[in-house]
């Protein structure tokens, strides 16, 4: 693709090189740890799950059990296969009777190592195939009752019961949307366990639950088949249980999931030795799950200003990409995320968002870009932000943007309402058509304000990057370079949920998702 | 033609084109099928809500057998404007070098601020707008200001975690923001800080803000705050009204 902003490949490199290198770096780190919902998450997929009498996930009770015995560092699998050995039961029941008290799993006598590993191997090749007939399921809807085109319209609903989701959901994808997501209650990624069943109470948002997951999913498998469109679920894979909700939504064949490398770090203070942990193995799953993550590089501009702060939202973008690719993810699959959050008051501020969306278009041809709408700068005045809007909407189609999370007019008043979706969807979907061409038609002018502007964020992320590929990924963390907000290494909250690695350590699922065995 | 009617401030009702015609625009949904039914229906409501002449102009299939109206209706009820009394924040708002001034003059060192998003609200854009160094339309936030010592604590700080700092930093002023009043959540929450304060004996020894879309400064009186500040609130109105309370509540 001929670069219509004039953008210098070897500067496009040379920041891919240096995002390569930090990726790596911290790579190092992270393979050398795990984490409680690490393990918790093998526990899911090798087939623990359920609650006890008081609410306790069985992962939970089965994980802290291990780390009550010193045992996490040499991994859960290890122990659920040992326990599978000696007691000729199923990784459920033994969760179950540790719950119980009857069972203490560290301490039964351990067999013969090549016997565990096979025995492990054997239970967590079942849940991969599961995943993979999930993919295979997908592909079948999308090869016979297709899609919508791009960018997808994607919207939130967030009542905070399920099943009044439901027909929300329900409802935007008769209008329209191609992605539903289903926001959660505030506070959940703070909590160090995933709820349980079916809820019908949350605060601005639903609980992410496996059941909920799967109440959804039929739902829009339900209005697809109606509308003749494959409808994507999408869920927020974030937070200190980040693998487990990839897990669940693996088995409940999500298609899109909220996992960004740095956002749990910044916005939701997370300690950053176990985001990274946990991001790693999340996105292992997603990937291979066929689930297009979203990474959250919008949310910095919520809290730094969108036109001097735009060189780091490129530079995460480069980070996502790698710590991305490390994980197994193909491009196709990054939702890389940007938004349109300058002030509508600046003078050509819609050439400047312009350019940014272009080089994000030029810079990353094949990932799956994820456009944010203004919010920052809404006001309330339903009349103007609906206008905002479609100067959002404008740009994106101009510059091919693949997933366009669109803006709603009553944005900072409060959760959509229904004609709140409506009318959001036919303001998209008017100007996706009015103006479908107009990137195939218009070029910029050499060294105008368009090319001048995405030229200069590139080399400030150049720059950017450089810097952090000399200082390592924590340091510059702890600068406050990426949204303005400052960790500490060891501050924030799950600290005490991370574990370095004895050298037996194995997950069955990172080998057997990463192992090209899709 | 007849001169121009002069408004009767005692009878006051929505104006359109023409004065007291009492036009309002208004957009709902009802859970009812598209059609002449679905209009009827909402007309015969807006009528119940006190609209002569109520028109649908606007219509449309929401598809899930519910049915979107745009309307019109001209309003039959007055209010009367002379009467009406609304407690707020009542002062002079200082611009930041006022504000800097102030401090160098009448409090004479420096001033501790501490914020933050309470309870599990996540959003820290209100927070960030008032207190972060950029501030917000061209207002600068407290970090800014010389004379001020500001620590922003984000998202989700527990409100203990709040009180502890404000002691350890012996703070002159705590902020607090409220964004997500979904089902009321903010309410018990910023009720709980109030109790900390007063259990650590520290409730009258500083000024307590808070802030947020749905806050009002009545509300915020009413939870036991010294003021509330709302949508259009910027880090000028906030320094002025703590500087002052400081100096009126003799803090200093």
């Amino acid at each position: 693709m001929k670069s219509k902003l004039n953008l210098n490949p070897e500067l496009i490199d040379s920041a891919r090189s240096a995002a390569m290198h930090i990726a790596e770096d911290t790579q190092e780190f992270i393979d050398k740890h795990t984490t409680v919902t690490v393990e918790r998450t093998v526990a899911r997929l090798i087939g623990v799950d359920g609650v006890d009498e008081i609410g306790t996930p069985f992962p939970n009770v089965l994980i802290d059990n291990i780390k009550e015995g010193g045992g996490l560092s040499r991994g859960a699998a290890f122990w659920i296969g040992n326990a599978m050995i000696s007691t000729g039961k199923t990784p459920q029941k033994i969760a179950e009777s540790v719950s119980a008290g009857e069972t203490n799993i560290t301490k039964i006598p351990i067999a013969d190592e090549n016997k565990i590993i096979n025995t492990v191997y054997a239970a967590a090749r079942k849940s991969v195939e599961k995943i993979k007939n999930n993919r295979a399921k997908r592909d079948e809807y999308l090869n016979t009752i297709g899609e919508g085109k791009k960018p997808y319209l994607y919207v939130i609903v967030a009542t905070g019961n399920v099943y009044e989701d439901v027909v929300q959901a329900q409802a935007a994808a008769k209008q329209g949307a191609d992605i539903i997501a289903v926001i959660r209650t505030t506070a959940q990624s703070l909590l160090d366990y995933v709820p349980y069943g079916a809820t019908t109470e949350g605060f601005g948002g639903t609980f992410a639950t496996q059941e909920n997951f799967r109440i959804m999913r039929k739902a829009l498998d339900e209005v697809g088949e109606e509308v003749g469109r494959y409808i994507r679920l999408c869920n927020y894979c974030s937070g200190l249980c980040m693998p487990e909700i990839a897990a669940m939504g693996a088995l409940e064949r999500l298609d899109v999931m909220l996992n960004d490398a740095l956002y749990g770090i910044l916005f939701r203070d997370i300690n950053m030795q176990r985001t990274l942990i946990d991001q790693y193995f999340s996105r292992i799953i997603n990937g291979f799950a066929g689930i297009i993550i979203n990474t959250g590089e919008d949310n910095y501009l919520t809290t730094s200003d969108a036109v001097e702060e735009a060189h780091t939202v490129l530079a995460s973008q480069f980070i996502n990409e790698q710590f991305a690719l490390k994980a197994g993810l193909p491009e196709e699959q990054m939702g890389l995320g940007h938004a349109f959050e300058m002030d509508p008051m600046l003078e050509n501020g819609f050439l400047l968002e312009l350019a940014q969306a272009q080089m994000a278009r030029e810079i990353f041809p094949n990932a799956m870009l994820k456009y944010m709408p203004p919010t920052k700068f809404m006001t309330g005045n339903i009349f103007r932000g609906h206008l905002q809007d479609a100067v959002f909407n404008l740009v994106s189609i101009w510059t091919h943007q693949g997933i366009q999370l669109l803006g709603m007019p009553t944005e900072a008043i409060h959760t959509p309402h229904l004609q709140d979706r409506m009318l959001s969807i036919e303001n998209a979907k008017y100007i996706f058509n009015n103006a479908k061409n107009i990137g195939d038609e218009v070029e910029f002018k050499k060294d105008g304000i368009i090319q001048k502007r995405a030229q200069e964020v590139l080399e400030k992320a150049e720059n950017l990057l450089k810097d952090i590929e000399k200082e390592g990924i924590f340091s510059t963390i702890e600068q406050g370079k990426f949204g303005g907000v400052k960790r500490s290494y060891t501050g924030g909250k799950g600290l005490e949920g991370v574990i370095g690695k004895y050298e037996k350590y194995f997950n069955p699922f990172v080998d057997l998702m990463l192992g090209g065995d899709r | 033609m007849e001169g121009i009617q002069k408004v009767d401030l005692t009878k006051v009702k929505p104006y359109g084109d023409t004065l007291n015609d009492g036009m309002v625009q208004m957009s709902f949904t009802l859970p009812v099928p598209y059609g002449d039914e679905a209009n009827e229906a909402a007309k015969q409501l807006s009528a119940k809500m006190g609209f002569e002449h109520p028109a649908v102009v606007y219509s449309k299939d929401l598809g899930i057998g519910y049915t979107f109206f745009v309307m019109y209706g001209k309003c039959t009820h007055t209010v009367d404007y002379t009467t009406i009394k609304v407690p707020k924040v009542d002062m002079e708002v200082m611009d930041m070098d006022q504000v800097e001034n102030f401090i160098k003059g009448k409090i004479k060192r420096d001033v501790v601020v501490v914020g933050g998003c309470t309870g599990t609200d996540a959003h820290t854009v209100g927070i960030d707008a008032i207190m972060n160094m950029k501030g917000y339309n061209h207002h600068f936030g407290l970090e800014r200001y010389k004379g001020i010592v500001a620590l922003n604590m984000g998202s989700q700080v527990p409100n203990e975690e709040l009180a502890a700092k404000a002691i350890e930093m012996k703070a002159d002023a705590i902020l607090v923001s409220q964004i997500v009043t979904q089902k009321d959540v903010h309410i018990p929450n910023l009720t709980q800080l109030v109790e900390i304060l007063e259990a650590e004996g520290i409730r009258d020894k500083v000024v307590l803000v808070c802030g947020g879309p749905r806050i009002s400064h009545e509300l915020a009186q009413e939870l036991g705050y010294d003021a509330g500040f709302t949508t259009g609130s910027y880090a000028d109105d906030v320094a002025t009204f703590i500087v002052e309370e400081m100096v009126r509540r003799n803090l200093v």
